[in-house]
This record gives structure tokens, sequence and C-alpha cells, in this order.
């Protein structure tokens, strides 16, 4: 396990320096361009992507006693009954009844942890984004819970109001501008084959391939930030760049546009986790 | 003709609402808004308050009526501040370095941070850098395509201060009217455009 790791970190930069012209509107096949793409399907090996560290760690979280209650996750019912992992992350968000509410991974692990152990989220909440010598709970359960629905397709809720509010409410969002530049997720992602630098933009106004393999490739190991990360640090990031004021983590607006992205990538095979620049 | 174009018309519109969910009230919109970005300060909220134009662009998605277009360059005409110098154009060194700044607005930058234009994220200028994106059309030979005409010149100072002041929901920032760049900023970066002596122009 240990070789493959650092082979994979050797890669970073390379990665790294390729990634601009990879995803840009039409890149030339060349031979270096080959290789990176070896490189790529090298990486996606269990065995070479380090996101899979993270699935490893959050397995032995989910299955850890914790809490006042010293119980384990175990009994954390995501969508598809008490324990049962297979298939629950390709449903979410979904509507839980227990909470009266629409719920990211993210957040029905939060509720769980309070529920079901008694445990305090703050620290967990604290180290939600994962950094040098600070591991993240959360990012360590959703890449063990999301890697549960590997090979699956996207299955967006849509059948009770409030999951239905929560797509229609994050379609608005989605096209909502604010901040200093007037910034909406559209501004970005409404048009086909546009960039910013280097950097390809995925169009995800509409419904089809390039959204289910934006949405199916999250969580995903980002090799220019050494971690793990899920949607909530992506629209996090994306807010940031929008130049809008912090998000709240797990909170309604960034679920709302987790439903409506989901629904736009309706059927996509799920890969996870993926590794990306 | 007109038997012809009444059926086109319906269709486009059914076409419409086909692919779009019925926006929300904007009641239900602003309560995730502030469970979201409730907790900003004060000044951080100000900023996510869209003003009348952009609260018509929300509603629109960037496609407002032919009276609120009108309303709208009406509105954002008259937030316009030219120089009181007269003069349109500054350095275009100056101008290179505020294009090439991608900093400024965003939560994770440390207090006093300058901010830049970042033009190069959106548009080709220099067309010796390789390194620009395309959500903006091309500005390459900008000046030098306009015979650096002086009405032109004007315009584009317009455009660069209050985007909305020439395109309704203009997808481009209004540097000026949002405080982004101040009219030094903008006077460099027109010159980056206008000067004959600029790679913009070479």
């Amino acid at each position: 396990m240990k070789l493959p790791i650092l082979g994979a970190a050797a890669l970073a930069a390379v990665m790294i320096v390729a990634a601009g012209p990879l995803t840009a509107q039409s890149p030339p096949q060349d031979d270096s361009e080959k290789e990176i793409e070896r490189y790529r399907q090298m990486l996606s090996d269990p065995f070479s992507n380090p996101g899979f560290l993270a699935v490893d760690r959050g397995e032995a979280l989910w299955a850890e006693k914790r809490g006042t209650k010293n119980v384990s996750l175990e009994g954390c019912d995501l969508g598809e009954g008490a324990g049962k992992l297979d298939g629950a992350f390709a449903k979410l968000p979904r509507y839980f009844a227990d909470a009266d509410k629409v719920m990211d991974t993210e957040q029905r692990l939060l509720w769980c942890m309070d529920k079901l152990q008694g445990l305090d989220t703050k620290d967990v909440v604290l180290r939600r984004f994962s950094g040098p010598a600070r591991a993240s709970d959360m990012e360590d359960l959703v890449a063990f819970i999301a890697n549960k629905s590997s090979d699956m397709k996207i299955q967006p809720q849509l059948s009770h109001p409030k999951e239905m509010e929560m797509a229609a409410v994050g379609e608005a969002l989605f096209y909502t501008r604010g901040g200093v530049n007037d910034f909406s997720c559209a501004t970005c992602h409404a048009e086909e084959g546009k960039r910013i630098r280097l950097q390809g933009l995925p169009n995800l106004s509409v419904k089809g391939k390039t959204a289910q393999e934006t949405m199916g490739s999250w969580p995903t190991y980002r090799v220019s930030q050494s971690a793990l990360r899920t949607m909530q640090h992506r629209l996090w990031d994306c807010y940031r760049q929008q130049r809008w004021p912090v998000p709240e983590y797990g909170s309604e607006a960034l679920t709302a546009l987790t439903v409506f992205l989901q629904k736009q990538a309706e059927g996509g095979e799920i890969k996870v986790p993926s590794i990306k620049r | 003709m007109i038997r012809t174009l009444i059926p086109v018309a319906a269709l486009l519109l059914v076409a419409g609402s086909a692919t779009a969910e019925e926006r929300p009230a904007q009641a239900v919109i602003d309560a995730y808004i502030k469970s979201t970005f409730g907790k900003a300060s004060a000044e951080w909220q100000a900023r996510i308050k869209p003003d009348d134009s952009l609260a018509v662009c929300n509603t629109t998605r960037n496609n407002p009526s032919s009276a609120e277009s009108d309303a709208m360059l009406k509105r954002e005409s008259a937030r316009v501040t030219y120089p009181a110098d007269g003069k349109f154009l500054g350095d275009w060194k100056k101008g290179y370095q505020v294009a090439n700044n991608g900093r400024g607005g965003q939560f994770s930058d440390p207090p006093g941070t300058v901010a830049g234009g970042n033009c190069f994220a959106c548009h080709q200028l220099d067309p010796k850098e390789v390194s620009y994106g395309t959500l903006g059309p091309s500005l390459a030979a900008y000046g030098k395509d306009r015979k650096y005409d002086p009405e032109t010149i004007k315009d584009a100072y317009t455009k660069i201060y209050n985007s909305m002041a020439v395109v309704p929901c203009s997808n481009m920032p209004r540097f000026g009217v949002n405080k982004v760049l101040d009219e030094q900023q903008i006077k460099d970066v027109m010159a980056y455009l206008f000067d004959p002596e600029s790679p913009v122009n070479k």
C-alpha cells in the first residue's frame, strides 16, 4: 500500500502541471497527454488513489463506538434502513421523516452523531475540511459511504414535497447573482466549452453527460490539495470564488444546490472516490 | 406570415417552461440563503442583497423584458462616474498588473487585499498570453482594431465601470459601481486596451 501512494504523490506534480491544458477547449492529443491519461487510469486503481485511504479510515470510524451513548454509527439510517450502506449515497440528498428534513450525506451523518451517538459534533464540524496534520471525520466517512454506491447510478429523490422544493430552490440559487462581482453559479456553468484561464468549466445548466460525469466523480481526491474532498467543499470553494460570504457547512442552500445538481446528473454512473487536479 | 409566427412563439414559450422549474417565491429562496449565509457580517450580507437591476436579472435569468432592459440601462447609466480630468487612459503596464490579478473580494482574502480586475480569467488580451479564459470575447488588438477612436474609448470606460449600463444583465462585473476597481485602476486597464504600445495592440 505504501509504495503506490508514494508513486501517486510523485505523479501529483505532473498532474497539476497538466490539468490546465487537459481541460482546455480543444486540447491537442500529443504524447504527454496520452501519458497523463495513462497516469489517470493508474490513479483510479484503488491501490494507487490516496482517496481510498480516506475510505479505509471512514470504514473504521463508521464502526467505532463514540459519544455519550458509546455506540457506533452502524445504527445510522442513511435512507435505506439502519446500517444499510449499499446504494444509500446514490439517493442522497433525500427526505428523512425522523428529522422532517431533506439532508445530504454530511447533514445526515451529523444528525446520527448527535442523536444516535450523543457525540458533541462541534469538533467534527471544526475539522470538516482536512488539512496538513488535521484529519476530517466527515471527509473520511463520506468517502467510505459514497464508495458503497460506486458503479451505481445517481438516483435523485424527488417525490416528497420538501425534496421538490429543494430542487426548485436549488435551481433558483444556481441563477442567483451576488457578491462584488455579481457572480452566480450560472456565470461560469451555463454554457458549453467555456473556460476560466485554461480551466474547463462543466455546463451544469442542462441535464446529461457533463452533469453526470461531474456529480458522479465526487467525492474526489484533490491532488493539488492532497486531500479527499466532498461536494460540501466543492460548493464552499465555488462560493468563495463567486465572492459570496462563507457558506455554513451542511446548510439548506448547499443541500438545495446539491439536489438540483443530482437532478441534472440523473442516471450518471458513480465512480468514487475519483481523482482530480 | 403572422399565422406562422404565432405558433412558433407559443412553441418557444412551452419549450422554455418545460426545461425550467417554476421559480419558488422569493421569501422561500431568501430563507435558504439566510440559513446558509445568515451568519456572515452585515457588510457581507449587503454584498448578496441584490440591487434593483440584479433582482431583475435573477428572476429573469439574465433575460429582462425590453421594458426592464430600458429601465436598467437608464438606471445603470446614471451610476457611471467619468474621470473629472477627462482622461480615460492611464499606464498600460500597471493596467496589465490589474488585468492579471485575480485577488480580492473572496472570504479567504486577508484584510486590505488590493483587488484586481482578473480580466484574463474570461478574456484573451495579449495574444502572446496562452492562459486566458473564454467566458467573454477576445479583446486582442482591441484599440488597434477600433482605430483608437475617442468615442469607443469612452464606451469601453463605461463598460468596465458599469457593464449593465451597456448590456442589461451583462455577465461582466460592474467594476466601478461595485467598487472592485478604483478610477486609476480602470484608467490603467483602459490603457492596456488602447495604448498603441500595449502588447494587446502588438
